[in-house]
């Protein structure tokens, strides 16, 4: 399992029209590995996400995107992403394609991509307004014969996660608010992880998740990877950057310039 | 105490936190939910369980999370476990008794909208989306709705239904609370300062009153304290 530069990571994993999932629910979300994606220009990818945030905000704006799948877009604790209402609303600068689901939904969808089983099973989604809109479908137990949903396990081409540690045979920690990350990486074809730092050997940690060097493609170490974001033991929350990230996006322009300025001319990681 | 001695919010928060018991097991989502559960372990319920969707079991934040993901959450809680496990093993099986649950739009029946304002595919607005809050509504005994009063909110008919409404036990508002009354949302409480007319003309339905309607009692001077410490703590 190489330790790689995130660029030469991205750019081996990750190509035009992938299905993608950057995953990290508020804790160690991949914001550089995202910002790498933008910087080398990748289109047409179908994201995958269930809280689709600021990283996922800048991916659509910056024309990444053809289809989002997702459970929640918001900016957590601020509001709306004023990007994604915009590609949504008015098709800037593309049209989005949504497959909208619940959380429980993609946690299913997820954890059957991970066994490889086809599909997840949950009870919900009848009853509202969302099966038309999205990929669901009932399923009769064969023991009770009650009636649940269905959905498609996720299988993303590429998976990319944000983690604690990795050691020099690649095998990876995580720990604090583990979220779905390991069944992203399970249910991908190939996935890339980023590191807050490599050491020697990796301590347990309670709750810790480990991702075995065999089963990850790719690690880059990016410290401070996952800002505006936090790794639990490293860096807290830049909630102050949440919070105006609402007056950055709100406007095409500002959007545009900040971009530029932090993301398209920053120093790859 | 008299109503202009709090604001709409503290009494939404305070009228909340006591639904809350020592035995509640209760789900929170961010802003007011989150602000009524934290008031409660500090007033009337210590052991009331708070549960973030973020996997945070137990957690026992000293100030206000501003996501439902903040690393004080993990490092206070009983257990942290993975999104796949909250879902099914702890939502969806019926272990938590009570779920808040925001919205942009409910209707009579107590359904909920945080999908989108308009028609799905050219919407005027596009909201959030559901998030956790679609298997919250259906699998937690007892839902409390927390949402400001406004015709805008309170309509006839959901522009998109995003989660069912039967488990829906009292919905509090900034003017009173809202109980299901033969399976429809009736005014039972009005705060202190608010008349019947005034949440009459912020539904955007006939609203039922009840007979038995009470006037919510203010917020005493220990919950408005508490509720303040909390505040001010979550600005630091």
């Amino acid at each position: 399992m190489p330790i790689v530069a995130l660029s030469e990571a991205v750019s081996e994993l990750v190509h035009d029209g992938d299905v993608v999932a950057l995953e990290g629910f508020t804790h160690l979300i991949p914001n550089a590995a995202g910002h790498e994606l933008m910087r080398q220009q990748v289109r047409d990818l179908t994201l995958v996400r269930m809280t689709p945030d600021v990283l996922y905000d800048q991916l659509i704006g910056m024309g990444c995107a053809r289809k989002l799948v997702f459970s929640w877009g918001g900016n957590p604790g601020v509001g709306s992403l004023h990007r994604l209402r915009d590609a949504v609303e008015n098709g800037w600068p593309a049209p989005l394609e949504l497959e909208e689901h619940s959380h429980a939904g993609m946690a299913a969808a997820y954890a059957a991509g991970a066994a490889s089983l086809p599909f997840g099973v949950l009870r919900g989604y009848f009853g509202t307004d969302l099966p038309p809109h999205t990929r669901v479908a009932p399923v009769t137990c064969p023991f009770t014969g009650e009636e649940l949903a269905a959905v498609p396990a996720h299988r993303p081409d590429v998976g990319i996660v944000h983690a604690q540690q990795a050691d020099r045979e690649g095998n990876v920690q995580l720990w604090g608010i583990t979220g779905v990350q390991k069944e992203v990486v399970l249910a991908s074809r190939r996935s890339l992880v980023t590191v807050e730092e490599v050491v020697d050997e990796l301590v347990l940690r309670p709750g810790g998740v480990i991702l075995p060097a065999w089963v990850v493609d790719a690690i880059a170490c990016v410290p401070g990877g996952a800002r505006p974001s936090y790794a639990h033991g490293y860096y807290e929350r830049d909630n102050d950057f949440y919070v105006a990230w609402d007056a950055i996006s709100r406007d095409r322009d500002a959007f545009t310039a900040w971009m530029r300025e932090h993301v398209l001319e920053a120093v790859p990681a | 105490m008299s109503a202009s001695q709090w604001g709409a919010d503290e009494m939404m928060a305070v009228a909340a936190a006591r639904r809350l018991t020592n035995d509640s097991v209760c789900f929170v989502g961010i802003g007011l939910p989150s602000l009524a559960a934290n008031l409660a372990r500090r007033t009337h319920a210590p052991r009331c369980v708070l549960v973030y969707e973020s996997g945070t079991i137990g957690a026992k934040p000293t100030k206000l999370p501003l996501s439902i993901g903040d690393g004080e959450l993990a490092e206070t809680a009983d257990a942290v476990v993975s999104v796949p496990e909250m879902f099914a093993y702890w939502l969806q099986s019926g272990r938590i008794g009570v779920g808040f649950l925001g919205a942009a739009q409910i209707d009579a029946r107590g359904n909920l909208n945080s999908t989108v304002i308009g028609d799905y595919a050219t919407p005027k607005v596009r909201l959030p989306g559901g998030g956790g809050a679609p298997e919250i509504a259906t699998s937690v005994a007892e839902v409390f709705v927390m949402l400001r009063h406004s015709t805008r909110a309170f309509v006839e008919r959901l522009d998109f239904l995003t989660s069912r409404g039967d488990r829906v036990r009292v919905v509090v508002t900034d003017l009173g609370m809202l109980e299901p009354r033969d399976g429809e949302l009736t005014l039972t409480h009005v705060h202190p300062g608010v008349s019947v007319d005034d949440a009459r003309a912020a539904t955007g339905w006939r609203l039922a009153v009840a007979d038995d309607l009470v006037v919510t009692e203010p917020p005493s001077a220990a919950e408005l304290d508490a509720l303040r410490s909390l505040e001010t703590r979550g600005r630091e």
